[in-house]
């Protein structure tokens, strides 16, 4: 089906989230829309799928104008929507998770046709290559798998155009693979599909045509061949943007973050972190790649005292850490944790509010039980200045904020303070290049002070970017410690896996200290390099 | 939270000229940071009478609301209405509107007074006639002294998270415990005996409250539960005392109380007027609650912990003492509420003393948006109803439960934001402090 959007204005008070948009999507073509968050992305959607109704322009669909006021017209319409946050109920199969809305019944009982549905979901998910066992439970199933079976979905709606908001944000590199497949595939059998992403090298893979949202209002639109990373960094920001982070060799000193034989549990019971090894030195960057739940959420929190450890030890300069987050931080420790909103912040404070989180209780901000007005006032306007947090003003809710602007919240408060050790988890986790480039600067100038870091990420880029030594984890351990130079995105994605290399986590060179030339002395885990 | 509103380009946007451009001409927001030389930074932004307008306009239309739907309950309840419907409609309805002026007009008057009397009798200069012109006022802010400690009780609880339904209880244990303080300690100096028994009184309270909030710092218990229960033990507490030799008034084979002594009991604001020193405490209460929410570190901590606690326990406050805390101040309050309804309104002790003043604070709290000053500004409407509901009936024969109708409704539509837009086509504005209120329910 073609579509076509024309001229499409949101207004909403105060703001024009879209201005005069126009967008064409031929059948059977992948079209990447880009955009830093705020970009108007996610409005322009909304429009699309009948969450919002424009304040002007049409939505066309093969050449007839067609107006939803909600989104049940738009999926009549052909329109299938994947939302980044998936909309499936954790405790049904896979059949009644797609057939949820579009029950089919056995004659005039009312009993639902569970063989008729389960048949057609076969069906479809052959077609396309999206294998699915269609009796498993969600909650049972992989991150990866419970997209597809919301791509099933929409296929079982007979849509047409399939609208993927940022689907690889929670995929492996292998599955970001798998996925891109599946697109290519519905796309030869005319399938429309609008791809939304801030991951420009995926765009330049899968896209046919990329356009690019800037404020609200197309700033381009260009093709895979005809652009690269550069320049569509650069479009979606409204100035050159640097994809490298730059950085010179550490000089890593002495051990200030000692982990050894942790054991962690995780709220459910299970080892999550299994008798783990690891130093992170003064002035070098550690970075931990690998899937989401493997562990790392677990390891940070022992790292920072939110939980405590089964056994085994987290020393930060040389004294045992304990479940105290006070006391963690009063050692001199910084921690950019994993959620913004649920973690790092109060939404429902002011920014100053947010700016004192942990340091509210001591001198200059509290004298006794009395806030002190002017001294947090006083740093705020300092650090909101200085780390360029975009707010209108420093009272002004936490929670309006962008996430990039909440993330810069966070990294200034925790990095204004005198540190020793800084732990990040996910520090860019659903930021926009501009945010990016800003969150890795500050980063690697904390490195370059002497503060030793710790980062934990699922995003490759980022741990190649950051690294000076990369530690993969799965299932609780760290199955390899590479050095920048022989960690391709392969390699570490096969570690990720783990599976292949599971006999050979046994030769995996110990997570320990090493000399102080870091910079080459990465330990080639030799598995990795087999497994190629 | 408001979910529609889209991320604006000042808080995503690269061009900060851009930015501050579109910060300086939007409406919703505060002046840019920062602010010129001398100017008074506060953290907090300075009182911006938009934004309180924008607070006040639910609880304002769902007074009116309610007191719109009462008017019609006035005239649909009167068995005359329908009667003279039949025979003459219009002459019906004529009648029913005035019957509601004139219900209304008593409920007004028998709660603030009538202006006329008020000016007529500072124009004689006759001590009695004032005295009784101004009694209705009195009597608004008699009824409102307790409701005024009793919705900060609940209020202070929904800021830290907690959603405090054992308000009566603690009362009860509050009114107990000034009570006896009152009349079993002899031989003291006004001075030290009443803030004793004052004292006493918030020490029930905050000794009943501190079991649920010591059960959900340790267990999880669910305070809701918790209290709930305890309000029915309180009862039985009250029942207990009131049958015991030595604190039951000798030769009475009813439950009362011996009576509190006048070393302790709170005197009247103005001689031959009910309306006591209580009420002035009630005030000092509201501003002591709202310092302690909003300008210490305390209260930054029950507002974390109540907003988030991940958030909380991340920057390492302690979540359990944070609550036990809070519940402890709550029901300190609570217990604030019967003492002082011992020591100055009542003077002895009887089981059923509260008119249900413990769960009215929670209507109060809702109200008055969690806000201390908004909580009094509740309170003494809330108290007002009270007041004059007798003399509307005295007047008009229109029965007192109209008033509990009118107060059930302001609570349905502030508890329900959406309804009241709904009806008077509101757009959704930012959010009010009445969130609160959902997220005690939260885990």
């Amino acid at each position: 089906m073609r579509l076509e959007l024309h001229g499409i204005t949101k207004r909403f008070p105060g703001v024009v989230a879209n201005e005069g948009v126009d967008l064409v999507v031929e059948p059977g073509q992948i079209h990447a829309l880009l955009g830093e968050n705020g970009a108007g992305k996610s409005t322009l959607m909304n429009v699309l799928y009948g969450l919002y109704r424009p304040d002007e322009g049409e939505i066309r669909l093969d050449g007839k104008v067609r107006t939803f006021r909600d989104p049940g017209d738009a999926i009549a319409a052909g329109i299938g929507m994947v939302h980044q946050h998936f909309m499936l109920v954790p405790v049904f199969t896979v059949t009644e998770n797609i057939m949820l809305g579009v029950e089919s019944t056995r004659g005039r009982t009312g009993f639902l046709d569970y063989k008729t549905a389960r048949s057609r979901i076969v069906e479809v998910s052959e077609r396309h290559g999206l294998h699915v066992d269609p009796d498993a439970r969600v909650e049972d199933l992989p991150v990866g798998v419970r997209q597809r079976v919301e791509i099933i979905k929409t296929l079982y709606r007979k849509a047409d155009v399939l609208i993927l908001d940022e689907p690889t944000a929670v995929l492996t590199p292998q599955e970001d693979e798998e996925l891109f497949e599946i697109m290519r595939s519905l796309a030869r059998a005319g399938t429309s599909i609008i791809f939304i992403t801030h991951k420009l090298n995926e765009v330049l893979e899968i896209a046919d045509t990329i356009t690019v949202l800037r404020r609200g209002k197309v700033v381009g639109s260009t093709r895979p061949a005809d652009t690269n990373q550069g320049e569509l960094a650069a479009m979606m920001v409204g100035r050159s943007i640097k994809l490298v982070v730059d950085k010179g060799p550490a000089a890593p000193t002495e051990p200030v973050l000692s982990i050894s034989g942790l054991s962690v549990r995780d709220d459910r019971g299970h080892l999550a972190v299994d008798s783990l090894d690891l130093d992170v030195r003064a002035g070098e960057i550690v970075a931990v790649a690998g899937v989401q739940g493997n562990g790392q959420t677990e390891l940070i929190e022992a790292i920072t005292g939110l939980r405590a450890p089964l056994s085994g030890s987290v020393r930060i300069a040389g004294s045992e850490v304990r479940a105290a987050p006070r006391k963690v931080f009063e050692a001199g420790v910084a921690h950019v944790p994993e959620d913004r909103l649920e973690e790092g912040l109060i939404p429902g404070f002011t920014v100053a509010e947010n700016l004192i989180l942990n340091t509210y209780y001591l001198e200059p901000y509290a004298k006794g039980l009395r806030v002190q007005r002017d001294a947090i006032v006083a740093t705020a306007g300092e650090l909101v200045d200085q780390y360029d947090i975009r707010t209108p003003s420093m009272f002004n809710d936490v929670g309006n904020l962008s996430g990039g602007n909440q993330q810069k919240v966070i990294v200034a408060r925790e990095f204004s303070r005198p540190i020793k050790l800084l732990v990040a988890s996910q520090p860019t986790r659903g930021l926009d290049v501009g945010s990016i480039e800003y969150i890795h600067k500050r980063i690697v100038e904390k490195r370059d002070e002497g503060v030793a870091v710790l980062i934990a990420s699922t995003e490759l880029d980022e741990v190649l970017a950051l690294g000076d030594r990369i530690a993969v984890m799965y299932q609780g351990r760290i199955v390899g410690i590479l050095d920048p130079s022989e960690a391709t995105p392969e390699r570490l994605g096969l570690l990720m896996g783990g599976a292949q290399l599971a006999d050979a986590i046994g030769v995996m060179p110990p997570a320990g200290p090493r000399p102080p030339d870091a910079g080459s002395a990465g330990v080639a885990p030799s598995a990795g390099g087999g497994a190629r | 939270m408001s979910d529609e509103r889209p991320k604006g380009p000042w808080e995503g946007g690269p061009d900060s000229t851009f930015a501050r451009e579109i910060a300086a001409g939007d409406e919703a927001l505060d002046r840019p940071h920062p602010t010129g030389p001398g100017g008074r930074r506060t953290i907090w932004p300075r009182i911006d009478l938009r934004a309180i307008g924008r607070g006040l306009v639910v609880p304002v239309l769902a007074i009116f609301t309610a007191l719109v739907i009462g008017a019609f309950i006035i005239v649909l309840s009167d068995p005359a209405f329908w009667q003279e419907l039949a025979t003459d409609p219009l002459g019906a309805i004529a009648t029913g509107i005035g019957n509601v002026f004139a219900a209304y007009g008593a409920l007004i008057t028998g709660s603030l007074g009538s202006p006329t009397e008020i000016v007529q009798a500072i124009g004689s200069g006759d001590s009695k006639a004032i005295t009784m012109a101004f009694q209705p006022i009195s009597e608004t802010l008699l009824s409102a002294t307790p409701l005024i400690f009793a919705g900060l009780a609940v209020a202070l609880g929904f800021r830290a998270g907690l959603f405090n339904i054992g308000v009566e209880g603690q009362l009860y244990l509050g009114a107990i415990f000034a009570v006896y303080a009152g009349f079993a300690i002899t031989g003291l100096p006004w001075f030290i005996h009443l803030p004793l028994a004052i004292l006493a009184g918030m020490l029930g309270g905050a000794i009943w409250a501190f079991v649920p909030g010591f059960l959900k710092a340790r267990t999880g218990a669910h305070e809701v539960i918790v209290t709930i229960m305890m309000n029915y033990i309180s009862y039985q507490v009250v029942m207990l005392v009131l049958k015991t030799p030595g604190f039951q008034r000798p030769g009475r084979d009813d439950p009362i109380s011996q009576n509190v002594l006048p070393s302790a009991t709170l005197p009247p604001l103005i001689p031959d007027l009910r309306v006591h020193v209580g009420f002035f405490l009630a005030l000092i209460a509201a501003a002591v609650v709202s310092w302690l929410l909003f300008r210490s570190t305390k209260g930054y901590e029950f507002r974390a912990v109540g907003l988030n606690p991940g958030a909380a326990k991340y920057a390492g406050m302690n979540i359990g003492r944070t609550t036990i805390l809070a519940m402890v101040a709550s029901g300190a309050l609570a217990g604030l509420a019967g003492g002082v309804e011992m020591l100055g309104t009542q003077g002895n002790l009887t089981p059923g003393f509260s008119p249900g003043y413990g769960f009215d604070a929670i209507a109060l709290a809702l109200l008055g948006g969690s806000r201390p000053l908004g909580v009094v500004a509740a309170a003494i409407l809330f108290g007002a109803l009270r007041a004059g509901s007798t003399p509307m009936q005295a007047a008009t024969g229109t029965p007192v439960d109209l008033v509990v109708v009118i107060q059930a409704l302001v609570i349905m539509f502030v508890a329900a934001p959406a309804l009241v837009r709904a009806i008077y086509r509101i757009k959704v504005g930012r959010t009010t402090g009445t969130e609160v209120f959902s997220k005690g329910w939260g885990a």
